[in-house]
């Protein structure tokens, strides 16, 4: 396999074991799918295709309640052309910085409208669904946020989905 | 978010997830993903680089018209900076911090909305107090 960096990728998963041994907890379970992933053929080109975008960075909108750290699950709607300055990021597990600088760097409405204006994306959908990652109970996404995300894309009548998680 | 990706999918809409950690994404192994190589918090791009953001965010989304096996994954050929040195401090907690708690720096799992500025909790409570947030969708756990 080759890498574009000359280091290989960092490994989160030895690393939150190493952490977690480090200060004495119990090891974390991480989602291991034991069959394949479905597959659903993409049967447009990409500049006739509507996408839709669903985000993991804790974004919201100023006026949107924020969330918080322990085990949330909600979810907001964003209308996708909202400017960055009404754009906010709030999360407890990496570096706010430059999401709050340029929200583009885990929620990008404005590449993505930027692809749309050039013709090389369809169009993109109203609507983002954002939530906060790093949710401890796989189960809880599994079970309740997977299914209400997917029946909201569903509903919006997009031909593909982008999923930035952080 | 590779769970979201698998469900979706299910239901018959193409997905492609980012994904800066490689690792996870094999582990839950969604049906098609495109690999970019930088610290978390940056899945699509550099702060106020636009020009980067563009080339990367149409770099991956080619992978909807390429990628054909389900849970293949495109290595997208950008690299944050030369040596990568930001790799071997991630996650690393100082050695002289002992164990346990004391040595604990991951944030506090509070379970109070956390809002970037003072004003957006004055904002959001205002839009509480006259009707609710319809946008903010609070799913019960059955």
């Amino acid at each position: 396999m080759t890498m574009a960096g000359s280091k290989p990728p960092v490994d989160y998963i030895r690393r939150t074991e190493e952490q977690y041994s480090a200060l004495g907890y119990p090891v974390y379970r991480w989602v291991e799918s034991e069959t394949p992933p479905p597959w659903a053929p993409v049967r447009k080109p990409l500049s006739e295709s509507r996408l839709g975008l669903v985000a993991s960075g804790g974004i919201y909108v100023a006026g949107q309640v924020a969330f918080h750290f322990k085990d949330d699950f909600s979810y907001r709607v964003i209308d996708t052309s909202t400017p960055a300055s009404e754009l906010r990021a709030t999360h407890f597990a990496y570096d706010l910085t430059d999401a709050r600088s340029d929200p583009n760097v885990v929620f990008p409405t404005a590449t993505l409208r930027g692809l749309v204006a050039e013709g090389k994306l369809g169009a993109l959908s109203e609507r983002a669904y954002t939530f906060m990652g790093g949710i401890y109970s796989s189960r809880k996404v599994r079970d309740v946020l997977a299914p209400a995300l997917a029946d909201r894309l569903v509903q919006d009548e997009v031909d593909l989905a982008l999923l930035v998680p952080v | 978010m590779g769970l979201i990706a698998r469900e979706i999918e299910g239901r018959g809409i193409p997905t492609l997830s980012m994904t800066s950690a490689l690792s996870i994404t094999r582990s839950v192994n969604p049906p098609r993903a495109a690999f970019l190589d930088y610290p978390l918090g940056h899945t699509t791009g550099k702060p106020h680089e636009p020009a980067l953001q563009r080339s990367l965010l149409l770099d991956a989304l080619t992978a909807f018209e390429t990628l054909e096996e389900p849970g293949a994954v495109l290595e997208l050929p950008y690299t944050w900076e030369e040596g990568d040195a930001w790799k071997d401090h991630v996650m690393r907690p100082d050695p002289s911090a002992g164990s346990g708690e004391a040595a604990d720096d991951r944030t506090a799992r509070h379970d109070t909305p956390q809002y970037q500025t003072e004003r957006d909790r004055e904002l959001a409570q205002e839009a509480l107090a006259s009707g609710g947030c319809e946008t903010c969708v609070f799913l019960s756990d059955p």
